[in-house]
């Protein structure tokens, strides 16, 4: 079948052998290779279409399986987290504007400068959010002994800076300026570096002026210094101080001056200059630990990127799963039994089977409209729970189930059968002692593999309401809650930037999850398949 | 009492008094047999003790079930009359909206668990009236379910004896259970058929309703707003991007399938399948994401560096952040694994009888394929791709992800289109009533989808088996 039929030349002169035959064959023999070339793009085109999507959302995901934390040394002062009147375990747990005011306390010791303007201090107290003392907020509530002891706090850093740290959000470049010389102050009351000579020096003039016209943010360092460049002249710079110990005027400078060039214009970012020098400050100092996002899977969802988690869609999840499993399977198997084994064979059946084989195509947000306009409408369900998001997904994988429940039933030969049957059996009980149990692997397998289809689904859970915000893990299957690939939708919709990172994070954690589906269905065949 | 019995999770007191009354029927059923006299030393009974058991659960526990049943689909509606007709003159006199808004808070309120009164008399009078009248409904259903699950079991009992044939009976109500389950297939067409019917009719009857000629040949959407309803830019986005879909999947998975039919070798068959299919088990909203955050932004660099190019013009393509062009090459690659192995079984399906007469009279394999094995299979290539198409109509994550919310008449492929499914999504998500002609058009809009794609569904499906039948 792969091997083409060899033209062999034959020896009396004829029309096969003729130079124009030839020619004839060799474009023949061309379009064969191409036909075949053909295949092999299409199936290269689809097997790179795959990786592309894959890579592309793992590399995304990288970065939010971690997130960084600073670590502050806060001593829990009793007047601010448990004042007089407020110092039951649940009103200090609540207390968040007094751990905030601890965390605050600390960002302005570590950053003098800061206490100068509302502005200023507006922005150094972005660097953490409000809600991320939550956790040590919990903790000092249950060992009250705690207060005033000096404890070691992680709050997560801003989503945006995060991500900055994790080389998102800006276009920037790194380099050394040159050796720093004297530093003055100038009559227009900035800051003038004097005597730079240095070959880099050069180098460093030439990348900004490449950037002429962008509206670049250069910051420069000296020692810990932080500064904003104004303008170059041929060998000085002109710098506004921005933030870290205050410079030493007419002090000659022994070290270099780093640069950090960032092309986007700070207009166009959601970090400013500042925060960067500062973050840079604390993570130079160690105040800045890089872990694992647990939270992903401990946390409910937020409004916050860096506090928000998946717990709440996974255990929605599991229940619709468990829903849908205990509606769609026992159903689709019974119905499957009854259409393989005892239907007769008559007008109502054909409808049956046509049914089934039509609602298997059936678009599935049609199945959503069904739940919207029979669960909630007619039966008065309510809307975002687990239990109507379980039927209607049950409804919407059951010809899946019964389609494959009947190709199971069908590879179990029909020796079986008659062999019950011969031996006194009823066709009950030939059916549910003896074709059924061999069928079951080819069974379960079915059901899985809908199930995993199941799991992935979204569109008729949105008009379900699924969509709800649900910031605590729900307990029941009739307790509001959202489920994996809505999650997915929602944050896919969130504004900030650091939702994206997540939302692949999510769709990871959903990969991972029918993965072990398919592997289990592909598990289960390879260990129980029989061939009859 | 019937405060508590009003206040009851209504499920567990239905399996629990059903799993008594089986239980029990079912015990006195399996162990009347050994107490029965036989009349003979040879005389056995027709059935064993069990289908006894069985037959007696099925006597007590099938009326009592039926009862329940009745329950569920009458009480509500009665109890909701009473107590319409036990409220004041002055709050019956409000308007039919208002009422029914009055009473379903009433429901809301009772159907806490711990309700707290609220301050105003006549609310929680009410309300604790119609927790009363749910446990009155209650007992009387449950005294009524123990009566004819009383009476069943009566009726049991005097069947039963040594000759009577209760495991025949056991076997036809096992049938009659299968059969049901097979039905629920039938309900759930039905349930769709009709509630699309009905909320549709509902929609042209409702305020501000288009008209039936308006909604299908009126050529501006303004749903949100509650103004226009024509469909012809939803129809034509629709279409647009299943045309760019099909594009990508037709060609790409007609052609792997052939490779991978005629050409492969059982190795790289084994291999190639499976990630093939793999692209069809990846969720649709992963690849929703993809065509948001990957493909969408090339597709506009794409078209922003085709209108700089020296011989177009700067507006020639929009060139927008969300575009059908990009939506429709993702749903292409997602229909790819579903062509593919539609048209491979069909292609396995044409007897190897044919290949070899061609093979011999010397076409290349090519040759076979393309004049002998495709045009064998083609109505059923024809099929599947018709199966592909139907499914890139109703396909709602990527294009609600990338195609975008505009309704417009475009044929650049480079703009952001709406479809029929984006916008079912559009008008139903977060709150939604159901008495407004913006969330009823969602209704006729999924009538619209479900019949063009049962239309595609049936041809497709037929076909497919008439050429299974053709060449078994």
């Amino acid at each position: 079948m792969t091997d083409a039929p060899e033209a062999t030349p034959i020896e009396r002169p004829s029309s096969f052998a003729s130079e124009a035959a030839m020619k004839r064959l060799k474009r023949r023999h061309a379009a064969e290779r191409r036909f075949r070339a053909y295949g092999l793009v299409a199936i290269g085109f689809a097997i790179l279409a795959l990786l592309v999507l894959v890579l592309s959302i793992l590399t995304q995901a990288w970065s939010a399986f971690t997130r960084h934390e600073v670590v502050f040394d806060l001593t829990m002062e009793r007047e601010l987290i448990a004042p007089e009147g407020r110092d039951q375990p649940e009103q200090i747990a609540s207390n968040v504007t007094g751990f905030n005011t601890l965390v605050q306390q600390d960002l302005l010791a570590t950053f003098p400068e800061t206490g100068r303007t509302r502005q200023l201090r507006r922005e150094v107290f972005a660097l953490t959010t409000r809600l991320a003392v939550l956790p040590i907020a919990h903790k000092v509530a249950e060992q009250p002994d705690l207060i005033d002891e000096t404890v070691s706090v992680r709050a997560a850093l801003s989503d945006d800076l995060d991500l900055y740290l994790k080389g998102g959000a800006t276009d920037r470049r790194a380099m050394v300026a040159g050796q720093a010389g004297i530093i003055a102050a100038n009559e227009a009351g900035l800051i003038e570096i004097e005597e730079i000579g240095d070959s880099r020096f050069a180098a460093f003039q030439s990348a900004v002026a490449d950037l002429e016209g962008t509206d670049p943010s250069v910051l420069l360092r000296v020692d810990d210094t932080w500064f904003t460049l104004e303008s170059i002249n041929t060998n000085s710079l002109i710098a506004s101080y921005l933030t870290g110990p205050a410079p030493l005027l007419g002090d000659r400078y022994e070290t270099p001056i780093d640069a950090l060039i960032i092309k986007t214009p700070a207009s166009n970012r959601t970090v400013s200059d500042r925060q960067i020098a500062w973050t840079t400050m604390l993570n130079e100092q160690g105040r800045i630990k890089r872990v694992f996002n647990s939270g992903l899977f401990t946390q409910a969802d937020s409004t916050y990127p860096e506090l928000a988690g998946a717990a709440a869609a996974i255990v929605g999840s599991i229940f619709t799963m468990i829903v849908t499993a205990l509606f769609a399977i026992p159903v689709g198997i019974l119905a499957a039994v009854y259409l393989e084994e005892f239907a007769p064979k008559n007008r109502l059946t054909d409808l049956i089977e046509v049914n089934i084989n039509n609602l298997a195509a059936v678009p599935s947000i049609v199945f959503g409209l069904l739940g919207a306009a029979v669960f909630l409408n007619l039966f008065g369900m309510p809307r975002s729970v687990p239990l109507v998001g379980g039927l209607v997904l049950g409804l919407l994988v059951l010809p899946t189930v019964i389609i494959a429940s009947r190709a199971a039933l069908k590879s179990v030969p029909p020796s079986i059968r008659t062999a019950a049957l011969g031996l006194g059996a009823s066709r009950t009980q030939a059916v549910f002692h003896h074709v059924l149990p061999l069928a079951a692997p080819g069974i379960l397998t079915g059901a899985i593999i809908a199930m995993a289809r199941a799991l992935g689904e979204t569109a008729p859970l949105l008009l379900i309401g699924m969509v709800a915000f649900v910031n605590e893990v729900p307990t029941r299957a009739d307790q509001e809650s959202t489920v994996l690939p809505v999650l997915i939708y929602k944050w896919f919709s969130g504004a900030e930037r650091a939702w994206e990172p997540m939302t692949s994070a999510v769709i990871i954690i959903l990969l991972v999850f029918l993965v072990l589906m398919n592997l289990a269905a592909v598990m289960l065949r390879r260990r129980f398949e029989r061939r009859w | 009492m019937l405060q508590t019995l009003g206040h009851i999770q209504i499920g567990w007191l239905l399996i629990a008094s059903l799993a008594v009354t089986g239980f029990v029927s079912f015990y006195v059923g399996r162990t009347s047999m050994a107490r029965a006299p036989a009349s003979g030393p040879l005389e056995r009974s027709h059935s064993q003790p069990n289908y006894h058991g069985y037959f007696m659960a099925m006597c007590a526990a099938v009326p009592a079930a039926l009862i329940f049943i009745l329950y569920l689909v009458l009480s509500g509606g009665f109890i909701r009359s009473q107590l319409v007709s036990e409220l004041p003159d002055y709050v019956r006199s409000l308007g039919a909206l208002e009422l029914d808004q009055y009473v379903d808070r009433l429901f809301e309120h009772a159907a806490m668990r711990d309700p707290q009164p609220t301050g105003n008399d006549l609310f929680d009078a009410a309300s604790s009236r119609l927790t009363e009248l749910r446990g009155q409904s209650r007992l009387l259903m449950l005294i009524l379910a123990l009566g004819a699950g009383l009476a069943g079991f009566v009726y049991g009992l005097r069947k039963l004896n040594r000759q009577f044939r209760a495991r025949d009976y056991v076997e036809m109500g096992i049938v009659g259970v299968l059969f049901l389950c097979a039905a629920i297939a039938i309900l759930t067409t039905l349930g769709i058929i009709l509630s699309l019917i009905f909320e549709t009719i509902r929609f042209f009857n409702s305020e501000g309703s288009p008209g039936l000629f308006g909604f299908l040949f009126g050529t501006e959407w303004n749903a949100q707003t509650g103004e226009d309803f024509g469909t012809v830019p939803l129809f034509l986005g629709t279409l647009l991007i299943a045309l760019l879909a099909m594009c990508v999947a037709a060609p790409i998975g007609l052609f792997s399938a052939i490779y991978l039919s005629e050409y492969a070798s059982p190795t790289l068959r084994a291999w190639i399948k499976p990630i093939l299919e793999l692209l069809a088990g990846i969720p649709t909203v992963v690849y929703g994401f993809f065509a948001a955050m990957v493909v969408a932004p090339a597709v506009r660099s794409g078209a922003q560096w085709i209108n700089s190019l020296p011989f177009t013009s700067d507006t020639l393509l929009s060139a927008q952040p969300q575009s059908a062009l990009a939506a429709g090459l993702v749903m292409g690659i997602m229909i790819i694994p579903f062509v593919s192995s539609l048209s491979d079984d069909v292609i396995n399906a044409v007897p190897q009888t044919l290949r070899n007469g061609a093979l011999a009279m010397g076409a290349t394999p090519s040759e076979t394929v393309r004049n002998v094995v495709l045009p064998a299979a083609l109505p059923g290539i024809i099929a599947a791709l018709l199966l592909a198409v139907s499914r890139a109509i109703g396909e709602t994550m990527i294009v609600v992800m990338a195609a975008g919310q505009r309704a417009q008449i475009t044929a650049d492929p480079t703009s952001d289109l709406t479809t029929i499914t984006v916008q079912i999504v559009a008008l139903l998500t977060g709150d939604t009533e159901f008495d407004s002609a913006k969330t009823l058009s969602a209704f006729a809009l999924g009538f619209v989808l479900f019949s063009v794609t049962l239309i595609f569904n049936l041809i497709a499906l037929r076909v497919v088996q008439r050429y299974r039948e053709k060449y078994d």
